[in-house]
């Protein structure tokens, strides 16, 4: 691990590049990069932790609970058996560094698991911000291993977003480059889905 | 800050401040809640003393290697794109509009990455102009199975760079590419109605490696692409490492 803060090594990557390109090349993700509050590895696989946590819950009490059948219902016993992987994995990786893995959170689904629809929508909506929050992360990760695990992950996120969003009628993307989100962007989306 | 500082002509945030199209763009992918603060904060990092401080920095050699790779296999998808929707194959199929956007997200990715290869002062490589011909002959079928094939040998592709590039920036463009890979990936594989996975087959399935994706190497894809596309492999061969 290199000495330097987070911050340090962020801001001297920016600048290498703004040097390199003539000021005007420093990316809009770098930007949001520096906006994180997230400091050290611990800090952003935990992150993603509660992520998956979230979406691994919400799969298993819809396959529980919400109305579910056929494609929907196949889809969603992937995608729950998908993101409780990824919780593993993501803690292992956490207790690897040395650190604690959040213990996951209370969740409440309001009327997201009321009827297929809803389930779909909301589906879509959660794996969506999955992968603009593991965008956002990932070029924050200061050891290169930990993002080849971070990239298997969060291909395997946009692949979910692009069948949930078929079911939903709605085209694979919205757009060439998915979106950035930083942390509290994705606390302010998913907070509704927190118990306090 | 004043958008004076941001005055590099064809860089990004050039081209963010004084196009209104491109900063409409970015304000979509910066998302909702905070975009104001995330804008503010990117114009920051961008003016003041900053490449005052930075004079000795150098470009790290294998960014541009990456990104000249990158975008080799993008302009393969865009030849493909292109020679599919020019053969009318799709043209009365449910398909013809995820088939147009998943043609016009790779020109843009076509169009970013040229642009990145300039500005760290490299040459692009050119556009091979492969010849899908006789796939396409097969027809839809055949031409839909190679989509699914292609899709997921780019975002494995991407997966295996990303770890290997050193700017922070470049590294966010290629993963917010990579996902849009991943979506055109599992969305043509679904669409060619194959399943999650295919056993013994990586680069087959909407989900083809479970939970975690795999990762391909550049020799390993090169390799995959030369029986299709032989004119492929001498460029990237000789594209710097």
């Amino acid at each position: 691990m290199s000495p330097l803060t987070r911050e340090a090594f962020l801001l001297r990557g920016a600048l290498a590049v703004g040097a390199t390109y003539g000021a005007g090349a420093v990316s809009p993700f770098v930007a949001a990069a520096l906006g994180q509050p997230l400091t050290t590895d611990v800090t952003i696989l935990n992150f993603a932790l509660n992520l998956e946590q979230l979406e691994a819950a919400f799969y298993a009490d819809a396959i529980d609970m919400a109305p579910l059948s056929g494609d929907v219902l196949r889809l969603a016993q992937k995608l729950a058996a998908n993101e409780q992987a990824h919780v593993e994995a993501l803690t292992s990786a956490i207790k690897g560094l040395g650190g604690d893995p959040d213990p996951a959170p209370a969740f409440s689904w309001g009327g997201a698991l009321d009827s297929q629809a809803s389930f779909v929508k909301t589906a879509v909506q959660l794996e969506d911000i999955g992968v603009s929050a593991h965008n956002g992360a990932g070029p924050m990760l200061q050891d290169k291993k930990l993002l080849a695990t971070a990239g298997s992950i969060v291909q395997v996120e946009a692949r979910h977003a692009a069948l949930v969003r078929a079911l939903d009628g709605q085209p694979p993307t919205v757009a060439a480059f998915d979106q950035t989100l930083t942390q509290p962007q994705v606390l302010e989306l998913v907070a509704r889905y927190i118990q306090d | 800050m004043e958008e004076t500082n941001v005055s590099a002509p064809g860089g990004l945030a050039h081209r963010l401040a004084s196009d209104p199209s491109s900063r409409k763009r970015f304000l979509k992918m910066a998302g909702g809640v905070g975009t104001a603060g995330a804008l503010g904060l990117f114009l920051a990092a961008c003016g003041g003393s900053a490449e005052k401080q930075a004079d000795n920095h150098i470009p790290p050699a294998d960014d541009l290697g990456i990104v000249n790779y990158a975008l080799l296999l993008e302009f393969l998808e865009v030849g493909f794109y292109e020679d599919v929707l020019a053969s009318g194959l799709f043209a009365q199929s449910p398909l013809l509009k995820t088939i147009k956007l998943i043609h016009s997200n790779e020109q843009e990715h076509v169009d970013a990455l040229a642009s990145t290869v300039e500005q760290l002062g490299g040459t692009p490589v050119k556009d091979p102009k492969a010849d899908f011909g006789e796939v396409i002959n097969k027809g839809d079928k055949a031409v839909l199975a190679l989509a699914s094939t292609i899709e997921n040998l780019g975002a494995a592709a991407y997966l295996a760079q990303a770890p290997k590039i050193q700017a922070p920036d470049i590294l966010a463009l290629a993963l917010s590419i990579h996902s849009v890979e991943g979506r055109h990936a599992a969305a043509l594989n679904s669409a060619a109605g194959l399943p999650f996975e295919v056993r013994g087959e990586p680069l087959q399935g909407s989900i083809p490696n479970g939970p975690f994706a795999r990762p391909l190497d550049r020799d390993a894809v090169i390799k995959l692409l030369d029986p299709y596309l032989p004119k492929v492999a001498n460029e990237v061969k000789e594209a710097p490492q």
